[in-house]
């Protein structure tokens, strides 16, 4: 046996006793990764399922029907009120009044201090409205459907939190709501005003319609001033530019813009758009344009990538029949190139839905009741609404800020889906 | 006439000018005998037109709008008597806000304010003519500019190259706005930084170990000058910082290496879309998880063995911040791995290593530098993260390392110093643009070396 062999065999034995050992660690190796992707996707499914089961609560409200006497005398109304006189008046005091005869057992003032909050201090609006819509239930005894405080909803609906109390105040709402109960005097219905109306002290009637106006103007404005920019920066920096310093210094530029904290782009809103150009505060308006500028990298790198992808051999052809180099790309190269680059653009605007943190700077922060109706309007936006909810101690404002979070996801998924849709219909492979 | 209305005439008197431009190189087209004796197509006379027509009114307008306020401002404050506007400067500005609130309507005018009255009907009268002066030069310019371009369709001028040209400036133009932004963001947070420092010495502010920013709203008051000593927040950054780093990183990177090393097809095409999501998903969804889940739940859990955690721990905004990066740090590696080549891996395999030796003898090293700079980028994320921190992080400026403490970053302070009422002048408000100043120059150093150690990975295989 020569020498060779009796090493070779050594290194085989050598080889075999680690293999197991080896194998352990390959196979602890493949868990660790196996439990890596498993963190990911189980925090996700945790934060989904915690928001959803928090918010869902939201989508349901409660109502309650109260016989109101709608004296036109007891409510200090005119003669012949007209319309407005009528959605003018103040409804609270025939409210009370509705509520004690409900419950005549009241009488102490503690009581009937908690009674008053049965009813939402919206429901004043809600009568009036009733009102408008029938001006002939002047001076009757009208049946109309209020909307609850959201503690009473809480405990209708029985609400896990509510279970643990026992105190003699919520044991009295209790016997209150089995009585309306008994009665087929509440309701449970879905929860249309959450997406009526804007911002309200009253967690049971604050809505996101003007959240989500806000964020349309917002994002509007974003869209506008970001994807002709972007395209046209796009345009000459992959087909026209020289390679000098001045495109080299664009280009870096651009990468790094992609990088800088989004707070900072709120503190160039503040100091230039607000303090500088003197735009409103609060509004739509510098929100797209501090927007547009954040998402302005984005854009431009998507649709680089875009006109890059689209073979030479187009632009050579048109060229080769006498097109002029603008000709070629505004004929040819970009309608080509434009599903990657509406693609990316989507992409853009999903990011800048969900962003948050420079519109804090420039005022979209607000307590805003009205409905904005134009890009110069006192607005907030989406996820700014969800930040300022989540600051409520409320039970129900908890709930409305994960509703209003639901709303948001739905938004990015619809967006994202449209991306990828776009991709998978238009893209072409050459 | 509001402006709007002079706008939209001449944005009318634009397409106007376009349509007649391009009739007319039609009908000179077939005068001479078709288009093709034409040097442009007729499209690119009626453009032409359009330009000539909008652009230099669009101009004038805004120059005439940036330069008419300071003009109006010197006219009117001239009303004003020697007297009151030797009592300095701040008086005078707030009597001309109230002049300009009062002429815009949106204040009632103070009752038997003689000078407030004069100032208020010069101010009105003033704006009127500028409107008045700016609409009718602007149309007359849109109309001279249509006209002129008219006036020069003839076979020979060759309109498309005109065109063009200014095509490329504005593309050029466009290309140039990320400059500017860079430009803006450097020069306004520098500018209010300076500020800063001439109130706050930035020694105090670099090496002060105090933060206390309320300073007293009235000049009498003995509420304490608040000090700006920003340590403690750089030492909150960073911790939270290092919470998140520290679980975002092996997570992300164990995640980028099963799915481009071992997972079948089938589990890429769950988990890659899932990661996705992740990173899709609003920071401020994040901010509310950290808060009103993690948060109390790891309160809870340090009760039931005994440690007070504060219910604003660095702990809980950092784990939040950290799985947020997670989708971040894995993509990023993702590229990275597969940048590294085939042969290589097929070199070290075909020696007996087993797939895991592979990886980390042979796949990661090869890898690193591109792994390094994912994590620069990752931290410079993390440090510019914004409303995780706010809503799950405390305001309480501690210096400690201890993650079951409440601590502050800098983009907490800059969030809570500028929100709400405040003068623009006073140090708190300044305040946030020098930590801003901090928080761009940390990132962009940690971007610059990052996006440049990346570059340099890539042309290592390609």
């Amino acid at each position: 046996m020569s020498e060779e062999t009796i090493n070779s065999r050594n290194t085989t034995a050598v080889v075999e006793a680690g293999l197991a050992k080896r194998y352990a660690r390959e196979r602890r190796f493949r868990l660790m990764g196996v439990a890596a992707v498993s963190v990911s996707v189980a925090f996700l499914a945790f934060l989904l399922i915690s928001i959803f089961a928090k918010g869902i609560p939201a989508f349901k409200t409660t109502y309650v029907k109260l016989d109101i006497t709608l004296d036109q005398k007891a409510l200090r109304l005119p003669e012949q009120p007209s319309l407005q006189d009528l959605s003018r008046g103040r409804y609270d005091s025939a409210i009370k009044k509705s509520l004690l005869a409900q419950f005549p057992e009241v009488t102490s003032r503690k009581e009937k201090r908690a009674l008053y909050k049965l009813v939402s201090s919206y429901a004043s609006r809600q009568v009036a409205d009733a009102l408008v819509a029938n001006p002939d239930l002047l001076n009757t005894t009208a049946s109309i459907w209020v909307l609850a405080d959201d503690e009473v909803a809480a405990l209708a609906r029985n609400a896990d939190y509510t279970q643990n109390k026992k105190d003699a105040g919520t044991e009295l709402i209790r016997t209150q709501i089995e009585q309306l109960r008994a009665e087929d005097r509440i309701d449970i219905r879905f929860n249309w005003l959450f997406f009526q109306r804007g911002d309200s002290r009253e967690p049971e009637a604050a809505g996101i319609k003007g959240a989500i106006m806000g964020s349309l103007y917002t994002l509007m404005v974003t869209l506008m001033l970001s994807f002709p920019i972007g395209v046209a920066a796009a345009v000459y920096l992959e087909e026209f530019a020289p390679k000098n310093r001045l495109t080299d210094i664009i280009e870096v530029n651009i990468n790094n813009l992609a990088a800088v904290p989004s707070i900072v782009f709120g503190l160039l809103g503040v100091a230039v758009f607000i303090n500088f150009f003197h735009l409103p505060r609060s509004a739509p308006l510098v929100g797209g344009i501090v927007l547009s500028l954040m998402t302005l990298p984005t854009i431009i790198i998507a649709s680089r990538a875009a006109l890059k992808s689209v073979p030479p051999s187009i632009a050579d052809a048109a060229l080769g029949l006498g097109a002029s180099k603008i000709q070629t790309i505004t004929h040819h190269v970009l309608p080509l190139a434009m599903p990657g680059i509406l693609t990316g653009t989507i992409i853009g605007m999903a990011q800048a839905l969900g962003e948050s943190a420079p519109l804090l700077m420039i005022g979209m922060v607000a307590f805003i009741v009205d409905v904005p109706a134009g890009v110069t309007d006192p607005a907030t936006v989406l996820p700014v609404q969800v930040y300022l909810w989540s600051d409520s101690p409320e039970r129900a404002f908890t709930e409305r800020t994960s509703a209003a979070i639901m709303v948001l996801l739905v938004f990015l998924i619809l967006m994202n889906a449209l991306a990828v849709l776009l991709r998978k219909q238009f893209e072409r492979r050459w | 006439m509001p402006l709007s209305n002079s706008l939209l005439i001449i944005l009318a008197i634009a397409l106007s000018g376009f349509f007649m431009a391009r009739h007319r190189a039609n009908t000179v087209a077939l005068a001479n005998g078709g288009t093709a004796k034409l040097h442009s197509l007729p499209l690119y006379y009626g453009y032409l037109a359009g330009i000539w027509a909008l652009v230099p009114a669009l101009l004038l307008l805004a120059f005439w709008g940036a330069a008419e306020n300071t003009i109006i401002d010197r006219s009117v404050m001239s009303l004003v008597p020697t007297e009151i506007s030797q009592q300095g400067g701040s008086q005078m500005a707030l009597l001309l806000n109230q002049v300009k609130n009062v002429a815009a309507g949106a204040v009632d005018p103070t009752a038997d304010d003689m000078l407030q009255a004069s100032m208020v009907s010069r101010m009105q009268a003033l704006q009127g003519t500028s409107l008045l002066a700016k609409s009718a030069l602007a149309i007359i310019l849109a109309i001279c500019g249509a006209v002129w371009a008219l006036k020069n369709i003839n076979p020979e001028y060759r309109a498309r190259v005109k065109v063009e040209g200014f095509v490329r400036i504005a593309m050029l133009l466009c290309a140039s706005v990320a400059v500017l932004t860079t430009l803006g963001i450097v020069l306004s947070v520098l500018f209010e930084s300076v500020r800063f420092f001439g109130k706050v010495p930035i020694s105090e502010f670099m090496l002060g170990t105090h933060w206390s920013p309320q300073t007293s709203i009235r000049a009498d008051q003995v509420a304490s000058e608040g000090s700006f000593g920003a340590i403690p927040l750089f030492a909150g950054t960073m911790l939270i910082s290092a919470i998140a780093l520290i679980v975002a990183v092996p997570i992300g990177l164990m995640s980028a290496i099963y799915l481009t090393e071992y997972a079948k097809p089938q589990v890429r095409s769950f988990a890659k879309p899932a990661m996705e999501i992740l990173a899709g998903i609003p920071t401020v969804v994040y901010g509310f998880f950290a808060a009103l889940t993690v948060a109390p739940a790891l309160r809870g859990w340090g009760e039931t063995i005994g440690l007070s955690v504060s219910s604003e721990s660095a702990l809980a905004a950092g784990l939040v911040m950290g799985v947020m990066i997670i989708p971040f740090v894995s993509s990023l590696s993702d590229d990275v791995l597969n940048a590294v080549p085939q042969t290589m891996r097929d070199g070290s395999l075909g020696l007996g290593a087993t797939k895991s030796e592979t990886i980390r003898q042979v796949v990661i090293p090869a890898a690193l530098p591109g792994i390094v700079g994912g994590v620069l980028l990752a931290a410079s994320r993390a440090i510019g993260e914004t409303m995780i921190v706010v809503m799950a992080a405390g305001l309480a400026a501690n210096m400690t390392v201890n993650p079951l403490e409440a601590v502050t970053t800098v983009t907490v302070q800059i969030v809570t110093l500028l929100t709400g009422d405040q003068e623009f002048d006073s140090a708190k408000t300044l305040a946030a643009f020098a930590l801003g100043l901090m928080l761009f120059v940390t990132t962009l150093i940690l971007n610059v070396i990052a996006l440049h150690v990346v570059r340099k990975y890539r042309e290592q295989y390609e």
